[in-house]
């Protein structure tokens, strides 16, 4: 598949560093502590927040601090072949990747013997639903009103033909060379999550990294953007009654 | 008093830099304060806070709240008071030490599904909150009805000195009592409970604002104009030792230091 074209355009005619179209909003579900959607080229992705809340079972409760729970699920609609409802190897990674880039941000602290449960609902997939997730989860907490350092956006780089590219769609994903996802904290400074598929020499990894990461910049505006309308925007906020 | 500086932030923004103390929902790494939560921050002086816009009750001794029983054991009533953590409420607290065990029917008292409003005895991060019904005004709540908003606003609800809530219970005819929690019980006619319970969600609508007072005056202004007569006073069926309006006196006057903090 030929994913870089003689002008250098890609398959889906962005430039090398371009980002998809990423659309969010905060606020959506009406019975959730928290909640966000998000549309990030052809991904469309819920993610909601309950809790801080009793943690079930009891044993796992940690007497100092909440536990994080998180739950990645793909619809069977997701994907073009129906997708098996259950739990795959997949979403069990991705949902502890997710977790584990999260927990950084939150201070969980503040919530002894409770838990904070994020679940995702991924309606339609493209390439980067990990990404999408991530983004999408730490401004369904920030509504959520759980205390957090700062929150968290992700982008993924990667290499195809031999070209570093930004932002990778499924095509890309799956024909390309490296897959780089970057979740970062932007006013921390702070790397969440970082892994990669495939190879790169240490110079190409650290344009492939300031590329997510400068990305990352430019989707925090976007995400901050979508929690200050929820509460601040021209609208009458969403009453969680109504 | 010094000025005050409010500006809109989210969880990672940097609120101030210099010499600064946190106070409230913020945290300082060198000479940075970040916001932890989604609010109006302020700045007073060299001190920073952050009001926030939502989140969960977080319960704080001496609160008033008003909760449900969930179960009763021997000794105890479990109570959800709209916070994560379950409260309690033991026997021993509700008949003094003649309590006994074998004999005193926990049910009779409150049973499963009643309302009861009480103050937090005692909470910190380790144990359980713990209620007591021992004071005027605490105890079985008054027939009426129960409305759920946001802990984070219940300031607001209250407003300065109790304004708000004497503003809505004045145009209503109802009597609140205002739980911390997020929980209020509206007692009074049909009419005035419907009038107050839209006034009450509008208060959470538009917590955030500037001029709320204003806003709720004109609304309370323009429904009691379309409907004529002021709706009628609140209902007589009810009224056990609890008096809601004293109730809701004595919440505003602990919301009083939270307001006036706010200023």
């Amino acid at each position: 598949m030929n994913l870089i074209d003689e002008n250098g355009l890609r398959i889906d005619g962005r430039k090398l560093d371009d980002l998809r179209p990423v659309k969010i909003e905060v606020g959506v579900l009406k019975n959730a502590d928290g909640s966000a959607y998000i549309e990030w080229g052809k991904n469309k992705i819920f993610a909601a927040v309950r809790g801080p809340k009793e943690c079930h079972p009891k044993h796992i409760a940690m007497a100092d601090r909440a536990v994080l729970k998180c739950r990645y699920h793909m619809t069977p609609f997701s994907v073009p072949d129906r997708k098996a409802p259950q739990p795959s190897r997949r979403e069990i990674e991705l949902s502890k990747v997710i977790r584990e880039a999260l927990t950084p941000a939150l201070i969980l602290e503040e919530y002894p013997r409770t838990a904070i449960e994020i679940y995702i609902e991924v309606l339609t997939s493209d390439g980067g639903s990990r990404a999408a997730s991530i983004t999408a989860a730490a401004a369904a907490l920030a509504d959520a009103g759980i205390t957090m350092r700062d929150l968290v956006v992700s982008v993924a780089a990667g290499k195809a033909q031999d070209h570093l590219i930004l932002d990778l769609c499924d095509e890309e994903d799956k024909e390309g060379q490296v897959d780089l996802p970057v979740a970062y904290m932007p006013n921390m400074d702070q790397v969440t999550l970082l892994q990669m598929d495939g190879f790169l020499t240490r110079e190409e990894f650290e344009k492939a990294f300031n590329m997510a990461k400068e990305a990352c910049k430019a989707v925090y505006k976007i995400q901050r953007e979508a929690v200050i309308s929820r509460y601040f925007g021209d609208s009458i906020p969403k009453n969680k009654e109504a | 008093m010094s000025k005050v500086e409010r500006k809109y932030v989210v969880p990672g923004d940097v609120i101030a830099e210099g010499d600064f103390v946190p106070v409230s929902n913020a945290y300082s790494i060198g000479n940075k304060i970040y916001a932890m939560r989604v609010g109006l921050c302020e700045l007073d002086g060299n001190k920073v806070k952050v009001i926030p816009l939502s989140g969960p009750y977080v319960p704080k001794p001496d609160d008033v709240v008003v909760g449900v029983v969930k179960d009763v054991s021997a000794f105890a009533w479990t109570v959800d008071i709209n916070s994560f953590f379950p409260a309690f409420l033991p026997a021993s607290g509700v008949y003094g030490r003649r309590f006994n065990a074998e004999k005193d029917d926990l049910r009779s008292k409150f049973d499963v599904g009643e309302i009861i409003i009480a103050v937090v005895a005692a909470f910190d991060r380790s144990k359980d909150p713990m209620l007591s019904v021992s004071g005027p005004r605490l105890g079985l709540a008054p027939p009426g009805i129960i409305i759920k908003i946001e802990p984070v606003k219940v300031p607001r609800l209250i407003g300065r000195r109790g304004s708000m809530s004497k503003m809505i219970e004045d145009a209503s005819g109802c009597k609140l009592i205002i739980g911390q929690n997020g929980y209020i019980i509206v007692t009074g006619s049909p009419e005035g409970c419907a009038l107050a319970s839209d006034a009450i969600h509008m208060v959470e609508d538009f917590a955030h604002t500037s001029g709320l007072t204003e806003k709720i005056e004109r609304f309370l202004a323009e429904r009691l104009g379309l409907t004529g007569e002021p709706p009628a006073g609140p209902g007589q069926a009810h009224e056990p030792a609890a008096a809601p309006a004293d109730a809701a006196g004595a919440l505003g006057k602990d919301s009083d230091q939270l307001e006036e903090k706010r200023e």
